[in-house]
C-alpha cells in the first residue's frame, strides 16, 4: 500500500529515522503495490504540484542503465536530470596495465555498439605516438572503412530499432535487428565475434579478410538496402512516427555548440559538420559520398538523417568492396618490432596461433621465438607525448585521448564518448515537454550507457 | 574569416611577436623516472636490468616558428588577450607543438580568460569544447595533476590543446563551465577520477563512481585492484601485481 511519510520525525518504515526539519523537504510517497489512486489523492490533498519521478535506472525506455531525475508538474516535465555510471567498469584504468596491443581488446567494449569506431580511434591514435600513420597499408585502411561503416549501419537500426520500440512501433524494431543481423553474421566471419572484435591493431588488423568475405558483403548490400527502406516505409511519412517526434527534442546549433553535442543531433541542426569530411581520417576523403543534413533540430529529422546516413555507409561499403577486390597486400605494417608475430589459424580446438608460425618458433628459429616473446608479453615501445585522435562515430565525435611516458603501456588512455557528452543535453531537449515526449528525446539523442560510464 | 572588424583585429596579427616560451633546443619536460626493466625493485634481480635508470621526458616547448597555421592561432589568441586586458606571456607558460597538434600550457588563473578568448575572436571561434580530461604524473613535482582541454573550431577547421597543471598539494582549477557549458559533465568526471576541484563549477559532484567512493581511481597511487585467480593448480595474480615490464 501506499504510505505518506510527512516527515514529522519519522522516515523509514520502522519509524526509527532521523528528526529533520520536516518543511525544508518535499513530502514523500512510497508505493508498495496497491491502489495508485491513494496515492494520487494524497498527493492532491497536499496541494502541491511539484513531483519527482525517477525514471530508472531499471527501466526499458530509458535506453539502458539511464537515471532520469524528472520533475514533473502535471505531465509536463519542468527539470530533467541524469543520473549516470551504473556501469562504469573502470576500462581506461585496466588500459594502463595491459600493453598497447591489448587495449584494443579493452576499448572495444566501451560503447557496445560501435566496436570497431573505438579501435579505430585508438589504433589511429598509437599509430600517430608512434609516427607510423603513413605506413599502415592501403589494405588495413579500407578494411578498417569497410568495418566502420557496416558498424555504422548495425548501430543506426539499433538506434531506429529501440527508439521505435519505445514508442511503440514494434515492427520497427523487429526489422531493425533483423537486418542488423546481417551485419552482424558479416562481422563474424570477417572477425570472428559478432562483437568486441579487437579486429583492429595498431599498425592494421589482426589478420587480413576471409576468403568469400567480399562476396558475403557484397551480397548484404541489396539485403540491407531493403531492410533499410522498409524502415523508411514504416516510419517516414507514419502520421503516429511524426506526431510523436516533430517538433519535439528541439536543440538548435547554439544549443549543440554549446554542449558540444556532435553526430546525427547536430547535423540535423542543418550543419554539415562531418568529421570524415572536415577531419578526413582513413582515406576517406577518397570515398563518394554525402554528409545528410536536415534542418529541422527535433527528433524526426534526426530520424531521418539517420536513415538517410545508411544508404550513404552503403555507397561507401560497395566502394570498399571494390578497392579491396583484386588487390590484395599486407594487412600489418611492415616493421617487424609492432606487427604482431603470428596469424591466427582454426585447429581442431578452435581458433589459435597459426601450427607453421608455431612449427617455425619451436622448431627452426631461437631468434624468431625470442621475439615473438618479447613481442606478446613485453609488447612494443611508443615515444612519449600525448595526441588526440577523433572519428566520426554513429553518435558524433569519438575521439582518444592518448599519453604515453615512452613505456609498453598507455600512460593514459582517454575516450571521449558522443553518448557521454550527448547525454547532457538530456536536459535542454526535454524540459518543457511532455513525460512521453522524454523517451522520444532520450531515445533521439541515442545514447549507449557503456560508452558513458565506459 | 572576419565578420567583426575591430581595433587589434586580424590586421595586424603579425605584430605581437611575443617571446613566449625560451626553449633551449631539444629540452623536454621531464616527468619522472624510470628505474629497472620489469618485476618489483629489490625482489634480488641478478639480471643487471634493474641498474637501468632512464628518465620519462614529454616533448618540450617549441620555439618560433611553430609550423602550419599555429603560428598564425597564437598570434590572434595573442591579439584576443590584448583586448581582454590579459598578456599573453602571462597565461600561457609554453607552446608545444608535438605529432602535428598544438598544445598551450595555460596558467591556471588564466584559464576562463582564454577560454573566453578563443572561443569568441573571430580568427579563432573555438567553438566546440570536445572534452577534458586528466593525466597524473606522480613524480612532477608541483604539477602533479594535469587538466587537458580539446578544442574544436567548426569555422576554422582547427584544434587545440590546452593543458593546465595544479599540484597534488592543491589541485585548484578554475571552472569553464560558464563559457562552454558541456564542461559540466567532463569536469565531474576528472574530479572524480583525479580528484581535480574545478571552482566555480556549478555542482561539482561525482560522475561515475558512487558519491560516497573514497578515493580517485585514475590517479597513479590509486591501485588497479582486483583478486590472484586459480587456474588449473597456479594461481595468475591481480594485474597491477604482476611481474610487467616498465
Amino acid at each position: 500500500m501506499s504510505e505518506e511519510t510527512p516527515r514529522t520525525g519519522t522516515d523509514g518504515p520502522d519509524g526509527t529515522g532521523g528528526t529533520g526539519a520536516p518543511e525544508d523537504r518535499a513530502p514523500e510517497f512510497t508505493a508498495t503495490g496497491g491502489d495508485w489512486k491513494d496515492v494520487v489523492e494524497q498527493a492532491a490533498n497536499l496541494g502541491e504540484e511539484r513531483i519527482v519521478v525517477n525514471m530508472g535506472p531499471q527501466h526499458p525506455s530509458t535506453h539502458g542503465v539511464l537515471r532520469l531525475i524528472l520533475e514533473i508538474d502535471g505531465e509536463t516535465v519542468t527539470e530533467a536530470r541524469c543520473g549516470v555510471g551504473y556501469l562504469h567498469t573502470g576500462i581506461e584504468k585496466n588500459m594502463e596495465y595491459r600493453t598497447w596491443t591489448q587495449g584494443v581488446t579493452y576499448c572495444t567494449r566501451m560503447d557496445y555498439l560501435t566496436p570497431f569506431f573505438q579501435e579505430t580511434a585508438y589504433c589511429l591514435a598509437v599509430e600517430r605516438l608512434l609516427g607510423i600513420t603513413q605506413d599502415v597499408p592501403e589494405r588495413a585502411t579500407v578494411v578498417r572503412v569497410l568495418l566502420m561503416e557496416l558498424n555504422r549501419i548495425a548501430s543506426h537500426l539499433v538506434a531506429l530499432a529501440t527508439g521505435g520500440m519505445e514508442i511503440g512501433a514494434l515492427t520497427v524494431m523487429t526489422v531493425g535487428f533483423r537486418d542488423r543481423e546481417v551485419v552482424l553474421k558479416l562481422f563474424e566471419r570477417i572477425t570472428g565475434l559478432r562483437m568486441n572484435h579487437a579486429f583492429v591493431r595498431p599498425g592494421g588488423l589482426a589478420q587480413d579478410l576471409p576468403p568469400g568475405a567480399l562476396e558475403a558483403v557484397e551480397e548484404a548490400v541489396p539485403v540491407l538496402t531493403r531492410g533499410i527502406r522498409d524502415i523508411e516505409k514504416l516510419c517516414n511519412e507514419n502520421p503516429l512516427v511524426k506526431a510523436r517526434m516533430q517538433d519535439v527534442g528541439v536543440l538548435d546549433l547554439t544549443g549543440c555548440t554549446a554542449l558540444g553535442v556532435t553526430g546525427p543531433v547536430l547535423r540535423a541542426t542543418g550543419l554539415p559538420h562531418d568529421l570524415r569530411r572536415s577531419e578526413p581520417y582513413c582515406g576517406y576523403e577518397d570515398y563518394e559520398f554525402d554528409v545528410v543534413t536536415r534542418d529541422s533540430a527535433d527528433c524526426y529529422g534526426r530520424l531521418r538523417i539517420r536513415i538517410d546516413e545508411m544508404y550513404e555507409s552503403l555507397k561507401i561499403v560497395q566502394q570498399c568492396v571494390d578497392r579491396l577486390r583484386g588487390n590484395g597486400g599486407p594487412v600489418m605494417v611492415g616493421d617487424k618490432k609492432i606487427a604482431w608475430p603470428a596469424q591466427l589459424a582454426i585447429g581442431a580446438d578452435g581458433t589459435g596461433n597459426s601450427l607453421d608460425h608455431i612449427r617455425e618458433i619451436m622448431g627452426t628459429s631461437m631468434e624468431s621465438l625470442i621475439h615473438h616473446f618479447k613481442l606478446v608479453t613485453e609488447g612494443f615501445r611508443v615515444p612519449a607525448g600525448q595526441v588526440y585522435t577523433a572519428v566520426e562515430s554513429p553518435r558524433g565525435e569519438l575521439a582518444c585521448h592518448l599519453v604515453s611516458d615512452g613505456g609498453t603501456r598507455p600512460y593514459r588512455a582517454h575516450f571521449r564518448d558522443p553518448s557521454f557528452v550527448n547525454l547532457q543535453a538530456v536536459a535542454a531537449v526535454s524540459e518543457g515537454g511532455q513525460v512521453a515526449d522524454v523517451i522520444v528525446a532520450v531515445a533521439s539523442l541515442d545514447p549507449v550507457m557503456g560508452g558513458v560510464d565506459r | 574569416m572576419s565578420d567583426t572588424p575591430r581595433a587589434g583585429g586580424p590586421g595586424d596579427a603579425e605584430e605581437p611577436r611575443d617571446s613566449l616560451a625560451v626553449p633551449e633546443p631539444g629540452s623536454e619536460q621531464v616527468v619522472g623516472v624510470r628505474q629497472g626493466m620489469f618485476g618489483d625493485s629489490g625482489s634480488g634481480d641478478t639480471s643487471g636490468f634493474s641498474e637501468l635508470v632512464e628518465t620519462v621526458a614529454m616533448p618540450g616547448p617549441s620555439a618560433r616558428p611553430y609550423g602550419g597555421d599555429f603560428d598564425v592561432v597564437v598570434d590572434h589568441l595573442s591579439t584576443a588577450l590584448r583586448e581582454a586586458g590579459e598578456d599573453i606571456e602571462q597565461a600561457i607558460e609554453h607552446v608545444v607543438v608535438d605529432r602535428g597538434e598544438l598544445t598551450l600550457r595555460v596558467r591556471a588563473v588564466s584559464l576562463p580568460a582564454v577560454a573566453r578568448a578563443l572561443r569568441d575572436w573571430p580568427d579563432l571561434r573555438y567553438e566546440l569544447l570536445s572534452g577534458v580530461s586528466g593525466v597524473h604524473f606522480p613524480s612532477d613535482t608541483g604539477r602533479e595533476l594535469r587538466a587537458v582541454y580539446h578544442l574544436l573550431s567548426l569555422t576554422h577547421g582547427r584544434r587545440l590543446r590546452l593543458e593546465v597543471t595544479c599540484p597534488d598539494a592543491d589541485p585548484h582549477v578554475p571552472s569553464v563551465v560558464d563559457i562552454y557549458p558541456t564542461a559540466n559533465w567532463h569536469e565531474r568526471e576528472t574530479w572524480d577520477f583525479f580528484g581535480i576541484r574545478f571552482d566555480g563549477h556549478p555542482c561539482l559532484t561525482r560522475i561515475e563512481m558512487p558519491d560516497d567512493w573514497p578515493g580517485h581511481p585514475q590517479r597513479k597511487d590509486y591501485p588497479l585492484g582486483g583478486i590472484a585467480v586459480e587456474y588449473k593448480g597456479a594461481t595468475v595474480p591481480p594485474p597491477d601485481t604482476r611481474r610487467s615490464y616498465r
